[in-house]
Order: C-alpha cells, then sequence, then structure tokens
C-alpha cells in the first residue's frame, strides 16, 4: 500500500508543478504589466502633479514644494459638472456604437452561420480583412469619404438644397465619430455573434416550424433568444474599447467633441496633470467594471447550457 | 376514404429516387409504421408528410386536401425528432406550450392543455426543468407531450425511441401503445428496428429502396411475408432453395428442397409446377428431438447439431441437414433443465407441420 501512496502524492505533486509550470509565465506577465501598472495609477491619482509634469515628490523637504498624498483630485473630478457630462457622453456614444454594430452585424453572422461550410471561411476572412491595413489609416480614409468634397457629402446636400435647406457638414461632427467608432468595431461584434450562431442545431428551427411557428417567431423565439451570449460578448468587446477611444474622436470629431478617451490623453499629454489623468482612468476602469457586472448578471439566462 | 392518402408518390435527389412511386393510405387513428433499412426512403416521406420537403410527382392528400401548398408551420400535422429538438431555453412546460402559443390559443385554455399533456406523460413535476436537466426518457417524453399538446390530426415520430437504451425503450414501447390508443390521434411510425415496429403497430409498410414491399398487419407481415426481402427483414427466418413439384394438391403443395427431397406446404394462390424460390420457415416453427418425437410430422430429416446460442429464454439450435444446409431451431426454456438438451455433433431429427413456412417465388 505504502509504495503506491507515495507514488500517488508524488504525481500528483508532479502535476501541480506542471500545472505551476503552464500558468506562471502568463501570471508574471499579468502581475508585472497589468497589476504594477493599476497600482501605479491608484497611488498616482492621490498624489500632486509635478511642476513640469510627471508627479511631485512623494517626500520633500524643500518648503513650498508639494508633497504627500491628497483626495484633490477625486474633490475636482465631483466638483464640476462638466467630467460627469463627458462621462455620460462618452456612454452614450458607446451605446449607440454597441448597438448599431448590433445591427448591422447581427443579419451578417446570420448570412455567414447559414452559408455553405464552405463558403463560411472566405467570408469570415473578409470580416477581419481591415485589420491587415494599420487602424489609423483607415480612420484617416473616413476623413476623406466624409470629407465636402467627398461624394457623399455632395449628394446629401444637394438633395438638401433640393428642398431649400441649409448644407450639412458631415466630417468633425458626432456623426463622422459614429461612422468611424462602428467601421472599426464592427467585426468585434460580427465574429462573437457568428461563432455563437454557427453552433445553433438546425433542427430546433424545424421544430418550431412544425410547432406552427412562421419565420418572424422562429427567429425571435428560438434564434435570438439563443444567441444571447454572442450578443453579450460582442457587446462588451465593442462597448469597452468605444468607451476609451480617443484617436477616432481626435480624428474624426473635430476639436468640439471631447470623449473620456480625449479627456484622459489630454491629461497626460497636453495640461499634463499626471494625478487627475489618473483619477479618470480608475474613474473609467471602475464605470467599465461595473457595465461587464450588469452584462454578467443579465447573461446569467445562459445556464441551459450547462 | 382514408384520412391520409399518398398516391403515387415520388421524390428524387439527382439521379437518386429516394421514394419511388409510393402510394399509402391511412386510416384515422391508425397507428402505421413505415419500416426498412437506412437509405429505404421512409424519412424523406416523413419528411414530406410534414412539409419540410415536397414530392416531385404524386399527391398527399391529408382529408381529402392536397397538401402541396401549406407549409409546415400552417398543417395540422406534428413531428417528434429523432434527437428531441427541444428548446434548450425554455423549460419543460415552455417547451409543450410553444404549440399553443404560436396557434394564439387563450391563455386559460393554454393551460388546461399545457396541463393535460403533461399529466399524459407524466412530467407534471418537472415543468419547470429546463431540458439539460432532464434524463433521456424525460426528453422523450417532453417531445411527445409538445407533439400532442395541440391534438394534431397526424403525429409523426421519427425514430423516436432510438437514442434510448434497450429497458427504457421497452417501457416506451408500453407507454406510446397507451398514450396513441388514449389520445386517438393517427401516429406514423418510422423506425429500422422490426421488433418496435411489430409490438407497437396496427399496420407496417415495409419499404426498400424507395419502394413499398409489402403493407400488413405485423402478424400477417411475421407469417405471410410476400417476398424474400420482407421474410428476412422482419424476424428471423430459415430460407431454403426450393421448386413446386405440385402445385395445390389438395390442402398442400409439394415443393422440392435441393438435395433434401419433397416437402409439403400451405397452398399458395398463382403456384405452378415448377416454379423456382425459396421456402421459408421460422426458427420457432423448426422442431428438433429425437427421432421418434419429430418422425410423427409430415416433413423430418435427420441433421447434426452443429452450434448452440443459449440465450435465457430461448435455446437456439443452428444444425445442418445432410444437404449441408443450415437450419435454424428454437426451443423455448420454459421447462427447468431444458437449456441444453442436445451436444455439438449430436445426430437429432428435424421437422415441420405441413401447414407451416411458406413458399416465396424467386
Amino acid at each position: 500500500m505504502a509504495p503506491e501512496m507515495s507514488e500517488k502524492t508524488q504525481s500528483s505533486r508532479a502535476t501541480r508543478l506542471a500545472r505551476w509550470l503552464v500558468s506562471g509565465p502568463p501570471l508574471l506577465f499579468l502581475a508585472v504589466f497589468f497589476l504594477l501598472p493599476s497600482a501605479i495609477m491608484v497611488l498616482a491619482s492621490f498624489r500632486y502633479p509635478g511642476e513640469f509634469g510627471g508627479l511631485a515628490p512623494l517626500f520633500s523637504t524643500v518648503p513650498g514644494v508639494l508633497h504627500g498624498l491628497t483626495f484633490e483630485t477625486y474633490q475636482f473630478f465631483f466638483s464640476d459638472i462638466i467630467y460627469v457630462q463627458v462621462f455620460l457622453k462618452s456612454f452614450l456614444v458607446a451605446l449607440a456604437t454597441t448597438l448599431i454594430c448590433l445591427l448591422l452585424a447581427y443579419p451578417l453572422a446570420l448570412l455567414i452561420a447559414r452559408s455553405p461550410k464552405k463558403s463560411r471561411d472566405l467570408m469570415v476572412l473578409l470580416v477581419i480583412l481591415p485589420f491587415a491595413s494599420n487602424f489609423l489609416v483607415r480612420v484617416y480614409a473616413w476623413m476623406i469619404l466624409l470629407g465636402p468634397q467627398a461624394a457623399l457629402s455632395q449628394a446629401i446636400n444637394a438633395v438638401l438644397a433640393l428642398f431649400g435647406l441649409t448644407p450639412v457638414h458631415l466630417l468633425f461632427s458626432p456623426f463622422a465619430v459614429l461612422v468611424g467608432m462602428v467601421y472599426v468595431h464592427l467585426p468585434f461584434m460580427v465574429l462573437p455573434l457568428y461563432t455563437n450562431l454557427e453552433k445553433h442545431d438546425p433542427m430546433l428551427l424545424d421544430a418550431a416550424q412544425d410547432c406552427g411557428a412562421n419565420a418572424w417567431q422562429r427567429f425571435w423565439r428560438i434564434t435570438f433568444p439563443l444567441s444571447m451570449p454572442g450578443i453579450l460578448s460582442g457587446a462588451a468587446l465593442v462597448f469597452i474599447p468605444v468607451l476609451g477611444m480617443f484617436a477616432i474622436p481626435d480624428i474624426l470629431g473635430g476639436t468640439g467633441d471631447m470623449l473620456i478617451g480625449n479627456l484622459i490623453k489630454e491629461q497626460f499629454l497636453g495640461t499634463r496633470d499626471w494625478p487627475f489623468g489618473s483619477t479618470l482612468s480608475i474613474m473609467l476602469t471602475l464605470a467599465v467594471l461595473a457595465v461587464a457586472w450588469l452584462a454578467a448578471r443579465l447573461g446569467r439566462g445562459g445556464k441551459y447550457y450547462a | 376514404m382514408a384520412m391520409l392518402e399518398i398516391k403515387n408518390v415520388t421524390r428524387r435527389f439527382g439521379d437518386f429516387s429516394a421514394v419511388e412511386n409510393v402510394s399509402l393510405s391511412i386510416e384515422s387513428g391508425e397507428f402505421f409504421t413505415l419500416l426498412g433499412p437506412s437509405g429505404c426512403g421512409k424519412t424523406t416521406i416523413l419528411r414530406m408528410l410534414a412539409g419540410f420537403d415536397l414530392p416531385d410527382a404524386g399527391q398527399i392528400l391529408l382529408d381529402g386536401k392536397d397538401m402541396v401548398d401549406t407549409p409546415p408551420e400552417k398543417r395540422p400535422v406534428r413531428t417528434v425528432f429523432q434527437n428531441y429538438a427541444l428548446f434548450p431555453h425554455m423549460t419543460v412546460a415552455q417547451n409543450v406550450a410553444f404549440p399553443l402559443k404560436m396557434a394564439r390559443i387563450p391563455a386559460a385554455v393554454q393551460r388546461k392543455q399545457l396541463q393535460e399533456a403533461l399529466e399524459q406523460v407524466h412530467l407534471t413535476d418537472k415543468a419547470a426543468a429546463y431540458p439539460h436537466e432532464l434524463s433521456g426518457g424525460q426528453k422523450q417524453r417532453v417531445a411527445l407531450a409538445r407533439g400532442l399538446v395541440s391534438r394534431p390530426r397526424l403525429l409523426l415520430l421519427d425514430e423516436p425511441l432510438g437514442a434510448l437504451d434497450a429497458k427504457l425503450r421497452e417501457e416506451m414501447q408500453v407507454d406510446l401503445i397507451n398514450l396513441q390508443r388514449d389520445v386517438g390521434i393517427t401516429f406514423v411510425f418510422v423506425t429500422h428496428a422490426q421488433v418496435e415496429a411489430l409490438a407497437l403497430s396496427h399496420r407496417i409498410a415495409v419499404m426498400r429502396a424507395g419502394k413499398v414491399e409489402q403493407v400488413d398487419e405485423p402478424s400477417r407481415l411475421y407469417s405471410a411475408p410476400c417476398n424474400r426481402f420482407v421474410a428476412d427483414f422482419i424476424g428471423h427466418i430459415n430460407l431454403l432453395d426450393a421448386s413446386v413439384l405440385q402445385a395445390a394438391h389438395g390442402h398442400h403443395v409439394h415443393l422440392d428442397i435441393a438435395g433434401l427431397g419433397e416437402v409439403l406446404a400451405p397452398p399458395h394462390v398463382g403456384l405452378a409446377s415448377g416454379g423456382k424460390g425459396y421456402f421459408a420457415i421460422r426458427p420457432e416453427q423448426v422442431r428438433i428431438g429425437v427421432h421418434e418425437e419429430v418422425r410423427e410430422l409430415k416433413n423430418h430429416f435427420s441433421a447434426t447439431v452443429q452450434q448452440f446460442l443459449y440465450r435465457g429464454d430461448v435455446t437456439v439450435y443452428k444444425v445442418r441437414l445432410d444437404n449441408g444446409m443450415v437450419l435454424e431451431a428454437l426451443l423455448p426454456n420454459a421447462a427447468p433443465g431444458r437449456a441444453r438438451l442436445f451436444e455439438v455433433g449430436d445426430t437429432v431429427s428435424v421437422g415441420w407441420r405441413h401447414d407451416a413456412g411458406v413458399f416465396l417465388v424467386a
């Protein structure tokens, strides 16, 4: 009995070692490049800004130099309604982008999922093809497409002129920001939706039809509820990056359109107020976590996949 | 006029004829089975009845009305699918009530019919469970309840017992017979399991390669198969090459079995002397014993025991006749100590009554 036992413990020790060997490096990576920076950010949000950017020293004996910890940045954040407004606006943009992406991506994902197996891979490839070129280049391309000289603007303004309305500017507007956001994030909605829809058992649709459901009822009662996990992961993959996005509003939104992402970027690169930038980042992280928690609660209906 | 008329229906997939000029009529309240090996066209017929497939030629009439222009969702026909196809995101109650909901039946009536259907399949206590929480047999019963709840004219069952283990399958067979009798709905059952078909059906259509070979009651199908395929497909049977020596001589025909000699068989219409074919006899009709026991039978031969298979309820003996043919005989083990009457190598007599067996034209 005894040698058997020791063999057993030895093998379990070996599996434990193997487990650490496999999960160790990624854990270490996360600790160094995620946990540590996050801790630095939290600490930074309680410090004073340095005179020429960066952070003021934690300890200083020189009179007149700000040092130590403070709640000032948090007080500042909550004392001015404008920051909450920027947050709200960013949320609205992220929400609108997510919804538009969902409306565009769903039919596309459904089309791919119900295509013959041979053509599916090609269609998925086409969806992710834009990633092959640089993100900034693609967003700049929209500057040209939406510009006043572009065919799109000219056509719209020609129609508006027919009705005696004033011409509109497509570029440097919330509309342009939304177009850019949707364009960039659409594949992130299509892919999880497709992955989900492709797994649906076509027999269920036959069964529903057999039970008297027409095409519309088959979609709303079977396909749609079963795709909820796909919708939620797609929504998370779009909503969260859009919330922090600054490049697209910078390029397509012009000067008037500031979102949280721009505000944070501005703190670090413009006004050089690192503590306040950190505070904004923490608020954003908390907001994202709140949304993720909410989505997880809503998504609990997915238990029937167990 | 029959409730369901399938008239000269043909369905082709490219060059392959899945169903070839099939005609069947099924009466109201009948438990009708389509039986055949896989690829014989039985499932294609079922899909055409449900409306998921359409005939290339011929007609399907339900209560005298041609169904060709009626899509599946508008037909008074429900299907119990092979793998149940329960909706995973709905509870048992929601699954069963789904057809009622689609038909926009008033909520109070829905509740009553749902309750009835759940009671019929003994699942009232599982109403709030999700399909993944159920056993195979329970899923099967949910699928049945969903099929029956809206009182369709016709219930189609596509190998519904195929995924269950043997014991459960037998229980479900009894349940199905009772259920069909209680609800009085016409069942069209598709299976490749002949035992199941014999046990459940009022009538069976045996199919092969898109054609119907024989339509009959189970007992007729078993005792009087119309050709070699049906004889071989339903149960076990001994097939011996034979030719007709003398047709219709009184109460029996005289057959010549190659290398064995003359055999008396029950009369058979349309037999001509000299006709070639098979003499088919079931193992349980073949008696095996010591010479005195069997010699009183009109047809008897000596043979050697080659092999025996003890199956519990019966023992199957394989014996070699003097002409080299191997015959199966079956002895019930009703009395104690009868499990092994003969040993391999024993010389025995085999025989059968002159009114047993059937001659099949080649």
